[in-house]
């Protein structure tokens, strides 16, 4: 089933040029799409200072990809990043659950905001116990 | 009338006594469930305080009066109510990315702040705790700052 959706966010040493780096995404991006997942999103976070040293870099190249696939393609693009020699770090998050969660937090807080009548506002609140809120922009 | 002023005395003692030895071994923090029912039923000089959410302790970060868990220094005053900053802003998403949202819950150490010194309540801890530590793997936070 592809319906799982992952963040991979990796870090590439900082003295890499962008063409390599872009080489990099696609060789990412045609693994991705051979293994039957599509690429959601790639997203370059530029140079950072990081927390502390990797393999004695102070700074690194964020890059975030949001990929859809199953678990293999995670296995199998984790292992050509411990392959690929200028990625120093990796972590990869599966988002679909807390995406749902959100989406349901929204699709309720809309269904409040259209019944404002009383009665209707009070059944939606009772469904999600601790999680029911107005939208609240993420400052990133 | 001997009687009549030494009883209120000895009243008073007595009632000192059991609220003295009540906030002893209460101020020893979390076991001041025993001692708590102790306390209400000698004097009820800190029964108002415990009665609310007494049992739960992941209720609103530390308890008013310096026993249960407030041990800071030996404080014994009232500390202003902390508000879990998560619930009041209506904060759903609590991600590894935001790192100017996490460090405020991280002390210079990078060490993660404690449930009772920031008011955060246990869902949202827990969430947080963890977006914590995956930025600590991504090198977004540390894992030890300056050392002490």
């Amino acid at each position: 089933m592809i319906n799982r959706t992952y963040e991979l966010m990796f870090i590439v040493r900082p003295d890499m040029v962008d063409e390599e780096l872009d080489k990099l995404i696609s060789t990412l991006e045609t693994a991705v799409t051979s293994t039957g997942g599509t690429v959601k999103s790639v997203e370059k976070m530029g140079k950072r200072r990081l927390a502390y040293t990797v393999r004695r870099f102070n700074d690194g190249m964020y890059i975030l990809l949001t990929v859809e696939g199953s678990g293999g393609l995670i296995h199998e693009l984790e292992r050509r990043l411990r392959v690929t020699e200028p990625v120093i770090k990796f972590i990869t998050v599966r988002i679909d659950e807390e995406q749902k969660r959100l989406d349901k937090i929204k699709k309720l807080r809309d269904a409040r905001k259209k019944a404002v009548p009383a009665p209707a506002a009070a059944a939606t609140p009772a469904a999600p116990v601790a999680e029911a809120g107005e939208t609240a922009p993420l400052a990133q | 009338m001997a009687d009549e002023t030494k009883a209120p005395v000895a009243e008073k003692t007595a009632a000192e006594t059991p609220a003295a030895s009540a906030s002893a071994p209460s101020s020893s923090g979390p076991s001041s469930g025993g001692s708590s029912s102790g306390g209400s039923s000698s004097g009820g000089s800190h029964a108002p305080h415990r009665s609310g959410p007494r049992d739960s302790r992941d209720s609103r970060g530390p308890r008013p009066g310096g026993p249960g868990g407030g041990r800071e220094g030996g404080r014994k005053f009232f500390r202003r109510k902390k508000v879990c900053k998560f619930c009041v802003e209506k904060i759903e998403s609590i991600n590894y990315k935001d790192v100017r949202l996490l460090a405020g819950f991280v002390a210079e150490s990078g060490k993660i702040v404690p449930r009772r010194l920031t008011g955060v309540c246990t869902p949202h801890q827990r969430r947080l705790s963890s977006a914590i530590k995956q930025a600590r793997n991504i090198a977004l936070l540390p894992f030890a700052g300056r050392s002490n």
